[in-house]
């Protein structure tokens, strides 16, 4: 089922926008409870407008799904903790069930920390579902955000909402810390005093920021009440927002499809939210959340009693941060300490801050401009509702691959001590190969990922040139051996041919006709260089003239000679209209022939 | 007795009676005496077998007379726990050059590592090895051992705030194990008997520093003794530990496991028609 909007999406939502008594008459007026309801909201109209949105099937598109999910999860699971979990650091003596604890001195956060875990009955459960949760909120964040990314679905008119998600995929992160040092547990507490470590490094005013935070010297009283505020009210209102303003662009703008049959720019193919998605996204709800909770029940996740109480003279081998500010860590573990220097009385600690204060603004940043950069380059002010295949914009995922590998290096680099002992090798080395690796690494992953790219689609250009490869060796009688290549159909040909390939800006005329050098010709200038890194590479799709080119002096037609009379399949195809192609014939060559 | 007074004034009775006396003198102090595990094997017999499988095995890098070359440390005034533990774990006789001796299988049994431990004992005074006293870990509940303020649970718990303090920043919370500069590393600690763990905090094996007597009291190490114990044989209550190796694990867990498991479900639910 298709639903098509001959018209562009923003017009046609006021398309029914009709005076409000004629409105009235037109519309059948509801019955019963749906009815008393209307009259007093009047929702029937948007409710049954959202309930026909229709959305393309494809697995990719499930990936935000996921993390939707699992942030309902974690707000559910975080409310049931909120319950028994104490926001304080007033000291207490455990006295639980846990026994290598008993009688020490503890914070009270801790303490209640451990009572969820060991005395509030299916409290360990709860803890570690909303711990997973987390976990995979944050890898699907990311993940969908790479299929955005790759797919080229931030393009116009979805610049806003590309912003939107990357400003959600950071918050997710800081909630995420907020979250993890509220247990006041021996490693939180460390990652605590990294982190007052970072505001302290920030030049000039760092050490002020730092009270600032702590309310006083660290670590103080404050620090845990204060993340909790900031992480079961700020942050989630924040987040929930966000969020809504992210699923509402969904629906003004409606959902990217994948190029197929059928499919526009103008149009959506896939089914409808009523019934179609309700029961397919609502049952993927509860497979997310059967997910999470089988592993919460098998996999233990932060075994805080195991860890023991903060204490700032402590610290336990293998201290990292959850996953997703592993990067940050990573930069840290990568920075020489050599940076640091002081001048005019002032310590300038550039081997801690770029890693720590500076690098999360600079990657969101990044991030989130990139598609204002890329239309700047492509010139392009078109409305994108079909996707790119990564292969089909090979620069970008060139970029895209590149900035992932220099992420992914960092990621490891904050794991370096565990690969250390694990694959027996030296911490030293391992530093030295990432730091190579953070500058070679993503040069090295964007030439690949381009020339993989690119001859992706040449292999893409040869078989909608000269068919697809049936793995059959004809023998001709004058001995020389063919195989045998299957003419596409036109649906399988259609996504192969359907993208654009723009060619590289040209500079128009640095100078006007009296010599005068136009005031825009360096920027111009610039960007012709960047059009020229986008697309001079470039592998067009076949027009059709070059099918036509192809279909005389191919394979196949020789093919068709040399088969007369018993393939009349492939002789059809190639006199007939090229549309009608049914895929058996092949099917039915292999019998023949065999 | 009649039999007896009779032959009182026979030749050999001086001779018996000294044999008696012997025998009951020395039964009653090999039955009364301290049980140290060296006081009865240290005997000029087995330094003189240690002396000879130390000659065989060691000699090579430690030199003739243990006094050291430029392959191996002099083992003079070590003690025999140093001998124990090392040549106890398998980390001696080494297998290879490397950064660090590597736990390995044990070449020899128990009375060829105390006669070795005996010969090194004699070359300068150093740490024996320790009696059951303080390696037994000790049984949590509610009871206090003599001479203690604290009930035993709560001695288990103490000795997981020394070794959190002195030992975790190596050796990872749950002893799990961690990394030290240029490839060496500091071991984990599950399935380590008492007496090693305890021979190596008065030693201080490798790159590890020595804990002695006046840092952590004998009754303090044999509460870190009883914390490990307690830690290494609980119920994991929250299930698989992912080798207790913190959020890095647990992280790549997230990233295969939960990620494969959502995608695979995703894809399942994508092709299923509508």
């Amino acid at each position: 089922m298709s639903t098509i909007n001959d018209t562009r999406p923003a017009e046609a939502l006021r398309d029914g926008d009709l005076g409000a008594e004629q409105e009235r008459a037109d519309v059948k007026p509801l019955g019963g409870i749906a009815g008393w309801l209307d009259d007093r909201t009047g929702g029937a109209k948007p409710t049954s407008h959202f309930l026909k949105k229709v959305f393309p099937d494809h697995w990719s598109f499930m990936l935000g799904e996921i993390a939707m999910y699992s942030m309902i999860i974690c707000l559910l699971t975080g409310v049931f903790l909120t319950f028994w979990y104490v926001p304080s650091m007033t000291q207490v003596v455990y006295d639980g069930s846990y026994v290598p604890l008993q009688g020490i001195t503890v914070s009270d956060a801790y303490r209640s920390t451990l009572n969820i875990s060991f005395d509030i009955r299916g409290g360990l459960l709860i803890r570690q579902i909303h711990h997973w949760g987390a976990l995979i909120f944050v890898v699907s964040v990311f993940v969908h955000m790479t299929r955005v990314f790759f797919t080229g679905a931030f393009r116009k008119p979805r610049e806003i909402n590309w912003v939107l998600g990357t400003l959600l995929s950071m918050l997710a992160c800081i909630e995420g810390f907020a979250g993890y040092s509220l247990p006041d547990d021996l490693l939180s507490g460390t990652g605590i005093r990294a982190m007052n470590g970072f505001v302290q490094s920030i030049p000039v005013v760092g050490s002020y920021v730092s009270y600032f935070i702590f309310g006083g010297a660290f670590p103080g009283e404050a620090i845990i009440p204060r993340l909790y505020s900031v992480h079961v009210l700020l942050l989630p209102a924040v987040l929930v927002g966000v969020f809504t303003a992210h699923i509402l662009f969904v629906v003004i703008h409606k959902h990217t499809q994948f190029p197929g049959p059928g499919r526009t720019n103008n149009n959506v193919v896939g089914y409808p939210l009523m019934p179609v998605y309700m029961a397919k996204a609502g049952g993927f709800f509860f497979i997310v959340f059967g997910i999470i909770a089988l592993v919460s029940a098998v996999v233990s996740i932060n075994p805080i009693w195991g860890y023991g109480p903060y204490d700032p003279s402590p610290i336990t081998a293998g201290s990292q941060p959850d996953w997703y500010m592993g990067f940050a860590d990573g930069a840290l573990r990568l920075l020489p300490g050599f940076l640091e220097f002081q001048t005019f009385g002032f310590t300038w600690s550039m081997n801690i801050f770029p890693g720590s204060i500076l690098l999360l603004p600079l990657m969101w940043g990044i991030i989130g401009v990139y598609p204002f950069v890329e239309s700047w380059v492509t010139g392009d002010k078109r409305e994108h509702h079909l996707l790119d295949r990564p292969r089909n914009a090979p620069t970008r995922a060139g970029i895209g691959v590149a900035g992932i590998t220099a992420y992914t290096v960092l990621l490891f680099a904050s794991g370096n001590d565990l690969m250390a002992i694990k694959l027996q090798l030296s911490i030293n080395d391992l530093t030295q190969l990432f730091r190579l690796l953070f500058f070679v690494g993503p040069v090295i992953a964007f030439w690949l990922t381009k020339r993989i790219c690119l001859s992706l689609q040449r292999a893409d250009r040869q078989k909608v040139l000269h068919g697809r490869e049936t793995g059959t060796i004809w023998r001709y009688p004058d001995g020389r051996f063919e195989e045998i290549h299957a003419p596409l159909s036109p649906f399988e040909r259609w996504a192969l041919v359907q993208h654009e390939s723009p060619e590289p800006l040209r500079i128009s005329a640095e100078a006007d006709e009296n010599g005068v050098a136009s005031p825009l010709a360096r920027v111009e200038r610039v960007r012709a260089k960047l059009s020229h890194f986008y697309f001079s590479d470039r592998v067009a799709p076949p027009t059709p003239s070059e099918l036509e080119a192809a279909h005389h002096h191919g394979d196949e037609v020789d093919e068709s000679h040399l088969l007369t009379g018993q393939h009349e399949a492939i002789d059809t195809s190639e006199t007939s209209d090229s549309s009608s192609t049914p895929r058996e014939t092949i099917k039915a060559d292999r019998k023949r022939l065999t | 007795m009649k039999a007896l007074a009779a032959r009182r004034r026979h030749p050999a009775a001086i001779a018996v009676l000294i044999l008696l006396g012997l025998l009951v003198t020395g039964g009653a102090y090999s039955f009364l005496a301290p049980k140290q595990a060296q006081a009865t094997s240290v005997t000029a017999d087995s330094v003189a077998t240690g002396k000879k499988l130390f000659l065989a095995n060691c000699a090579s890098c430690h030199g003739l007379n243990a006094q050291g070359t430029a392959s191996g440390p002099s083992l003079v005034g070590v003690g025999a726990a140093s001998v124990d533990f090392q040549v106890g774990t398998g980390r001696m006789p080494l297998a290879g050059p490397a950064v660090q001796a590597p736990q390995n299988k044990v070449k020899f049994d128990e009375e060829q590592i105390s006669a070795l431990a005996a010969y090194v004992a004699t070359l300068g005074p150093g740490p024996a090895v320790p009696d059951g006293e303080y390696t037994t870990p000790i049984v949590p509940g509610d009871e206090k051992a003599a001479g203690q303020s604290l009930t035993n649970s709560e001695r288990i718990a103490r000795g997981g705030e020394i070794f959190r303090v002195n030992c975790a920043m190596c050796h990872n919370f749950a002893g799990a194990g961690g990394a030290l500069t240029r490839g060496k590393y500091a071991p984990a600690l599950t399935g380590v008997t008492p007496t090693h763990i305890y021979e190596a905090m008065v030693t201080g094996p490798q790159s590890m520093p020595v804990f002695n007597d006046t840092n952590i009291t004998p009754a303090g190490k044999q509460e870190v003794i009883s914390y490990l114990d307690a830690i290494d044989n609980q119920t994991n209550v929250g299930g698989m530990t992912l080798g207790n190796l913190g959020p890095v694990s647990e992280g790549l867990f997230a990233w295969i496991f939960l990620l494969g498991l959502m995608i695979a479900s995703a894809v399942w639910l994508g092709k299923k028609a509508a």
